[in-house]
């Protein structure tokens, strides 16, 4: 049978990192999209940064129930941002071990179709320097639009930094 | 690019009506493992998607056992039921909702078979491991609401092989 684990296009941070990662012109002749990142904040103050997801352009009609190990205790927690990551960032406090870069994984079914779109994330900020966070999140985008580009952002306005990439898939059931 | 070769589709279905029930049969054992992507919505309330399995003819007998973590937006929690009847591998609200099941090494004849299954709704987020206590492969599989809730109309349920080799 055919094969159906398609790269649809990628993106790589050079230098100076960049505002965001944006996947536009998305064809709709798949049946799934994956969309993989490595991602790290150029964000050099206190506090923590995450990625959050905007689809055909809006940050809005997003809610999250997310699902958080830290290493210490697991705890649960909702939001209404397109929230899919934390971020290891490269300076301030917390301080993150250099180098490390959120993996994060997205699966959007039937992003092609007429309902509500339903979305399965795994992500992780493993290093080891300070608490990690492992998060399983159910994102929900209350639109029946078919999505037809996906940017990436930091929560923060703060670049992604050199070397993040990020990778959109198409999956075909036929 | 072209695409890599470990992701074929086997079956898909989308359902033209409510159903109970979706029944994969005839699975090939020439895959390393199986995933089930289930995207769409039920009939009613929010409810757990299981699984059972077989070889010919489903197992309905209680040779099934889930571990589950489970975070509701408030409380991150985890349980488990054993000498089940059937695997608890997702979730579906009427709304919108994403299952992902992993079936490991469904077809060697040698180990008890695992089950990785993710469900994503909007109350729910949930990472749940199932074990069916049998060695026989793996090459039917039912998928079905509990609580007798249907599929709505418009759910797409796709079974793909990944292959190592």
């Amino acid at each position: 049978m055919a094969n159906t684990y398609t790269l649809i296009n990628s993106a790589t941070a050079g230098s100076g990192g960049v505002a965001s990662f944006d996947f536009t012109s998305i064809p709709q002749t798949y049946t799934d999209l994956i969309l993989t990142i490595s991602a790290r904040s150029s964000r050099t103050t206190g506090g923590t940064d995450g990625l959050r997801l905007e689809i055909n352009g809006s940050s809005a009609n997003f809610t999250y129930i997310l699902l958080d190990g830290d290493g210490s205790s697991a705890q649960s927690a909702p939001g209404s941002s397109g929230l899919v990551a934390q971020l290891p960032q490269a300076g301030g406090s917390p301080g993150y071990t250099a180098n490390t870069f959120a993996s994060t994984s997205i699966y959007l079914p039937n992003y092609a179709g007429s309902n509500n779109k339903s979305f399965s994330i795994d992500t992780t900020t493993e290093n080891n320097a300070i608490s990690s966070y492992l998060d399983l999140i159910a994102l929900f985008w209350s639109q029946t639009a078919a999505i037809s580009s996906l940017s990436l952002k930091s929560t923060t306005a703060n670049n992604l930094v050199q070397y993040s990439t990020a990778y959109l898939y198409g999956i075909s059931n036929s | 690019m072209a695409a890599g070769s470990t992701y074929t589709p086997i079956a898909t279905t989308t359902l033209g009506s409510a159903q109970a029930t979706v029944t994969f049969s005839s699975i090939s054992g020439s895959y390393t493992d199986l995933v089930l992507i289930i995207g769409g919505k039920n009939a009613s309330s929010d409810q757990g998607i299981v699984t059972q399995v077989g070889n010919g003819s489903i197992d309905t007998g209680s040779n099934y056992s889930t571990t589950y973590l489970i975070g509701d937006g408030t409380n991150a929690t985890s349980g488990r039921a054993s000498s089940a009847t059937s695997i608890i591998a997702g979730r579906m609200d009427n709304v919108a909702s994403t299952s992902i099941i992993n079936y490991m090494n469904y077809s060697n004849t040698t180990t008890y078979k695992t089950v990785l299954g993710r469900g994503n709704d909007g109350a729910l987020v949930i990472q749940h491991v199932g074990l069916w206590r049998n060695t026989a492969a793996i090459n039917t599989i039912n998928v079905f609401n509990l609580s007798s809730v249907n599929f709505a109309a418009g759910t797409v349920l796709t079974l793909y092989g990944i292959a190592a080799a």
